[in-house]
């Protein structure tokens, strides 16, 4: 059964009519075209479907669409500034090489957005940890922790 | 896509209870992370689901007059972690929380589902019975409170029937109270992991004294279990490495874990010594002693 | 310079913004989805499909069988085609096969209109099987009565290759040389997989009689021809088309669904069908890589003299073909090319079928598995000589001016010994070697390290080949095509840096296409072997310097000029002695472009055929505490030393290094593919197969040994696969400076690590005492 869903993607307001069953990872690629977000493993092991719901970290793929009725979601196709430029953290990534195949890309700046919206700053340990929710086989990690020390490291 | 027949977006307990009394094939779902990956799997194909996703009213933490911990059962992990009232009364159920799957994980998965699962592995479920807590399932029929140590009744299996809600966890004053505590994850990596053993200790000293202690294992038996050897152990005896070293020696002549392809039942062993030793020693320094050699 | 600079990818912009569009995110609205039916069991056969359940559910448009399938058998590995007959791939999987020989093979396929709908029928087709007893190790399946998996193959040896380097015998050597020391030890590997976190998944429609597979796959041009063999249709028939993929590591080197996806669209009057893999089905019917086991035998004086070698190895090679006995014949080489033998080397590989999940290509092609066997073995003959492992490895290790005796490869630019020298001062060896001796207490200390070698490319084995094109822009910005893939690991880039230096144009005015498609782009083997900078790096940079020349010519005509004193320079043709600005490059391409009297379009393509091949090498140190009581590693501090030739790219280079290191961190510590006494996956998702995770990889520190590769199109040699081989081996020999436990196979699982830690007596029995 279809139901209409109402909420903000990217800052602006969205209705579309979705399935009961619809993960919001589906609403969000098949329905908006917002195809940033990822299917890696469907069951939250991977991370690169992560989308910002209400200013969260949240695997897409479990959670259902109908749960966003009201709610602000965001992915990476909202960051970009209205004059096109890249977010700061957008930037370090491209700089400190922390993309390589980049299926996980979207993903992790989007945790990465989590974090600076807290305002604080973290240590690199800290950094590994909020991060581990995302795996990457291509980096090893290493350039996207710069990448992320370069915008809310503690230094 | 899930196959699910249909999505009933509850809006208060009261209106979960009605749609779960209405429908034998309803089911409880609240953040999503257990309930979504069984269903993919083909379990509960075509379930009615019923949503508590969005019940304010079984959120968040609360600490009452008389000095007992609420927690709501659609508490997600993350918010448990950042409670100032779990920081400060009872860390060591924040941290548990914290050891769960991974930080999206812990956005969307609740401490509620974590104990309804029924699983061994449930990361904050050691903590929960090494601070006695107790369980408030209610139902069209009314409320009852089961202690957790009740609650557990086979892998997977509760006591709680399919038309009840869990709706808080309630820990009291004398479990808490200048308790130390610490809750101990063994897994083969550093994150994203199903725990391979856990282990939670929470005492209280008296002049250097262990006079209230429980020990408490995920993994080391079918469910989640407390472990009276290791209490029995421990009780009354002074806080020291001698006794953490004899505590782990009774837990593990107390403790039944199997061998699966995660682990053999001797590994599992030496990480249940292994680990009671770790979190006792933290425990006691935590309620103010020292069994540090 | 553009070469030799780290300059941004070029593809970052758009992989930081989520515009780079990968295979699925391209599929239309109205495509078809189809759902493999896996067999559920290991070993046996199909006798019945029953297929009324599945018709039942909305959305259901088709169910085809291993019994509507082509008979045609076509090979899957990516490997170039060979025109002798006697060096074809193996041609041993049907599209669909009633012949089940690994649990989840393929047997029939669901096709509907919603990916729901295909995986609710596809769980709904009945099977009917007979089934036979799983073959799960190569031992296993050579006995004899075993059963054969593949009827040409009636014992199951795929196929076995052996050599001898030197005089006479490892027993004559043995006999002559009484107080050598011989150390007799079988070391194993495991199944891994590549997990790119991209799912394997292709679509697939028509377009009139032809059909268009869109994919993601690292060998589009070879894909094309696979598709063809599997479905017998003519190649011009079929365009692949690679857009960006989410990594390949080797598995994506090989037919994946591509051509079930192609014969599917013919099922459906050519509308598009998409078939995307789970993580479950990536894990076990894709591809993984080969467990290997190595028997080996090493006689060594003294003083350190390795004086001969025997090895048996024993690959694991699944249910199908694939890349099968070019895996373990690597390993073999360069068990060959790592150590120089005083007498005799004797080496004999055997690659068997067994009823386990396809064995292909995957970073190192072998040679993770044969440098861990290699350097286990090298660390083990030092304790029993009482040998430092740097000196062992200096004494015998690939001496400079090697000539491989069987396939002609020389180590043109040779950094190895540097690489040791460099690597055991930069991380400090000697002191830690020290300080780490007789630790007592629950956790301790150890520093182990590893030597590799790796051969660049496929040249003399198999063809070598590649393609460039490059055409001038009306703007005098240049096009750059090229058929080498971009899988993440920078290709893109590099070219674009080769490009600009051979024309002389910065490299933001260079624009590569990232897209192959096999309709348009120029031929190319594709990402694999760590060839492309070496190999499709020479053909950019020829087909730049073509472009070049004719520019210049063009330039010269114009301005009434000899060629040979014009020069490119700051995106103008300028005065080659005074460096003047004669003309910008766009005033110039506007006028070859659009001038009455002088259009001239200007573009230049070439083809490189590499007749020559060069080694890599390099070192990996590493240190690491072990808690002994929990059975855990971790590492402190991880040193890779790289001897790749000059570095295209620094900053790339070193990412490359990185992702390397920490696959072999999982290689080394976490990761292995299990199976249950009948051949059943246990842990085929993310959660149970223990990649690291950012909490799991340590930061790397990287040097390069750079030596100018005269073989190279800018002093370069491989390096794409290289970092993931020593790390393994690198821990395992600092686990037993630490410990004292040799462990001989790997993962260095806590369970593993138990058994040996109780065994050695480094702990109390505890279950044990439990059971007393």
């Amino acid at each position: 059964m279809y139901n209409t869903l109402n909420m903000t993607v990217n800052g602006q307001p969205v209705c579309v009519a979705v399935e009961e069953g619809e993960a919001l990872l589906d609403t969000l690629r098949d329905r908006l075209g917002l195809t940033s977000v990822k299917r890696g493993c469907e069951v939250g092991e991977c991370g690169a479907c992560t989308v910002l719901i209400d200013g969260r970290a949240v695997d897409s793929c479990l959670y259902l669409s109908l749960w966003a009725e009201g709610r602000s979601v965001l992915t990476v196709e909202g960051l970009r500034t209205d004059t096109g430029e890249l977010t700061p953290l957008q930037q370090a990534f491209v700089d400190e090489a922390a993309v390589q195949c980049g299926f996980c890309t979207p993903g992790i700046i989007m945790s990465a957005v989590e974090l600076l919206e807290s305002g604080r700053t973290y240590t690199r340990d800290e950094l590994r940890k909020l991060i581990s929710g995302h795996l990457c086989r291509c980096t090893g990690y290493e350039n996207i922790l710069n990448a992320l020390e370069r915008v809310v490291g503690k230094r | 896509m899930y196959d699910i027949a249909s999505l009933h977006r509850a809006v208060s307990v009261e209106d979960a209870l009605r749609a779960l009394a209405a429908n034998e094939n309803a089911l409880v779902i609240s953040g999503g992370t257990d309930v979504l990956v069984q269903n993919r799997e083909g379990r509960h194909a075509g379930a009615a689901l019923v949503s508590i996703h969005d019940l304010e009213e079984i959120r968040g933490v609360s600490l009452l007059e008389n000095g007992d911990i609420l927690i709501g059962a659609a508490t997600c992990f993350t918010d448990l972690t950042n409670s100032p009232i779990i920081q400060s009364h009872i860390p060591m159920l924040g941290l548990a929380a914290d050891e769960v799957g991974s930080p999206q994980i812990r956005n969307a998965g609740t401490i509620g589902g974590n104990v309804c699962n029924g699983v061994t592995s449930a990361d904050t479920a050691p903590s929960l019975l090494a601070l006695d807590a107790e369980l408030e399932l209610r139902s069209l029929e009314g409320e009852r409170r089961v202690p957790l140590e009740a609650f557990y009744t086979g892998p997977g299996r509760t006591v709680r029937r399919r038309d009840e809600l869990l709706c808080f966890l309630r820990i009291r004053p004398d479990s808490y109270h200048n308790v130390g505590g610490c809750y101990i994850k063994y897994g083969k990596r550093n994150a994203m992991e199903i725990s391979t053993l856990g282990c939670a200790v929470a005492l209280r000293l008296r002049d250097g004294v262990i006079e209230r202690v429980r020990v408490a294992y995920g993994v080391a038996g079918p469910t989640p279990a407390r472990c009276a050897a290791a209490e029995v152990a421990a009780l009354g005896k002074p806080a020291t490495a001698q006794t953490v070293e004899q505590t782990a020696d009774a837990a593990v002549r107390a403790l039944h874990p199997r061998t699966s392809w995660r682990a053999s039942r001797e590994f599992r062993l030496q990480l249940s010594h292994e680990l009671l030793k770790r979190a006792m020693t933290q425990a006691i320094a935590n309620a103010g002693g020292n069994a540090d050699v | 310079m553009s070469v030799h600079s780290s300059i941004p990818r070029v593809d970052a912009v758009a992989k930081v913004t989520g515009q780079a569009k990968y295979t699925a995110d391209l599929v239309p609205p109205n495509a078809l989805y189809a759902k493999i039916v896996h067999a559920t069991i290991t070993n046996g056969l199909v006798k019945r499909i029953d297929g009324a359940q599945a018709q039942q559910v909305p959305g259901f448009v088709k169910l085809v069988t291993c019994f509507d399938a082509p008979k045609t058998l076509f090979p899957t590995p990516g490997h170039p085609w060979s025109v002798e007959k006697a060096h074809q791939d193996v041609c041993d999987r049907r599209l669909l096969d009633e012949r089940v020989r690994l649990y989840g093979d393929n047997i029939a396929v669901v096709i509907a209109r919603t990916p729901l709908a295909a995986a609710k029928a596809a769980r709904l087709v009945r099977v009917e099987y007979e089934e036979y007893p799983p073959l799960l190790s190569p031992r296993q399946a050579l006995l004899p009565g075993a059963g054969a998996l593949h009827a040409q193959k009636p014992d199951n040896l795929l196929a076995r290759s052996s050599f001898t380097v030197g005089e006479g015998t490892y027993a004559d050597a043995v006999a002559s040389e009484p107080d050598c020391v011989e150390l007799v030890r079988t070391y194993d590997t495991q199944t891994v997989q590549h997990c790119h976190l991209e799912l394997a998944q292709s679509m697939a429609y028509m377009e009139g009689d032809r059909i268009v597979v869109v994919s993601s796959t690292q060998i589009p041009h070879i894909i094309r021809r696979i598709i063809g063999q599997a479905l017998s249709l003519p190649l011009g028939k079929i365009r692949v088309v690679k857009p960006y993929i989410g990594g390949g590591f080797g598995n994506k080197q090989d037919a994946l669904v591509e051509p079930l996806a192609a014969w599917l669209t013919t099922l459906v009057g050519g509308r598009c069908v998409f078939l995307e893999l789970t993580r479950e089905e990536t894990f076990t019917a894709t591809r993984v890589r080969h467990a290997i086991s190595f028997d080996i035998r090493a006689l060594v004086r003294r003083d350190g003299t390795l004086v001969a070698r025997k090895l048996t190895a024993y690959s694991s090679q699944g249910g199908y073909a694939s890349h099968g006995h070019s895996i373990v014949a690597n390993s073999a080489a360069v068990f060959k090319q790592l150590y120089h033998d005083q007498r005799v080397l004797e080496a004999d590989a055997l690659t068997v079928y067994t009823s386990l999940p396809t064995g292909g290509a995957m970073r190192g092609y072998g040679i993770p598995q044969i440098d861990f066997a290699a350097e286990c073995m090298a660390d083990d003959l030092c304790r029993m000589i009482g040998m430092d492992p740097v000196d062992f490895r200096l004494r015998n290790c690939t001496p400079e001016g090697y000539v491989d005796p069987h396939t002609g490869i020389t180590f043109h630019s040779y950094g190895m010994r540097e690489c040791l020298l460099k690597g055991r001062e930069a991380f400090g060896w000697d002191e830690k070697r020290r300080a780490f001796q007789h630790q007592t207490g629950p956790k301790r200390r150890g520093v182990g390290m590893a030597n590799f070698i790796y051969k660049t490319g496929v040249h003399p084995i198999s063809l070598e080949t590649a393609a460039a094109r490059l055409t001038l822009n009306q703007d005098g910005s240049v096009m750059l095509q090229s058929g080498a893939t971009e899988i993440g690991q920078g290709a893109d880039t590099v070219l674009t840096q080769m490009a600009a230096e051979a024309l002389g144009l910065s490299p933001e005015r260079v624009h590569i296409v990232s897209t192959q498609d096999t309709d348009f782009t120029p031929f190319d083997l594709g990402a694999y072997a760590s060839r492309q900078t070496y190999i499709s790096g020479m053909a950019v940079k020829r087909a730049a310097e073509a472009l070049r020349r004719r520019i210049l010519d063009y330039a010269a005509g114009l301005l009434g000029r000899e060629a040979q004193s014009l020069d490119i320079r700051g995106d103008a043709v300028v005065d080659a002695s005074s460096g003047e600005t004669l003309r910008s490059m766009t005033d110039l391409a506007m006028e070859a472009q659009y001038s009455l009297q002088n259009a001239a379009h200007l573009s230049a393509e070439y083809t490189y055929h590499c007749k020559d091949n060069t080694f890599s090498s390099g070192a990996c140190f590493a240190q690491v505490e072990v808690d002994i009581p929990l059975c855990k590693v971790k590492i402190e501090r991880i040193l890779i030393v790289h001897d790749s030739g000059r570095l295209i790219n620094p900053q790339l280079a070193a990412a490359q290094a990185h992702g390397g290191v920490s696959m072999g961190v999982g290689y080394a510590l976490y990761e292995e593919m299990l199976f249950d006494g009948k051949g059943k996956p246990l842990n085929d998702n993310l959660l149970d197969y223990k990649l690291p995770t950012s909490m799991d990889s340590p930061d790397v520190e990287t040097l390069f040994v750079e030596l100018d590769d005269p073989t190279g199109p800018y002093g370069n040699k491989a390096l794409g696969e290289p970092p993931a081989i020593p790390p393994a081996p690198a821990i395992r020999n600092a686990v037993l400076h630490a410990t004292g436990v040799a462990v001989d196979s790997l993962p260095l699982s806590p369970q593993k690590l138990y058994e040996h830690f109780v065994k050695a007596g480094l702990m109390r029995d505890i279950a044990k005492e439990v059971d007393a």
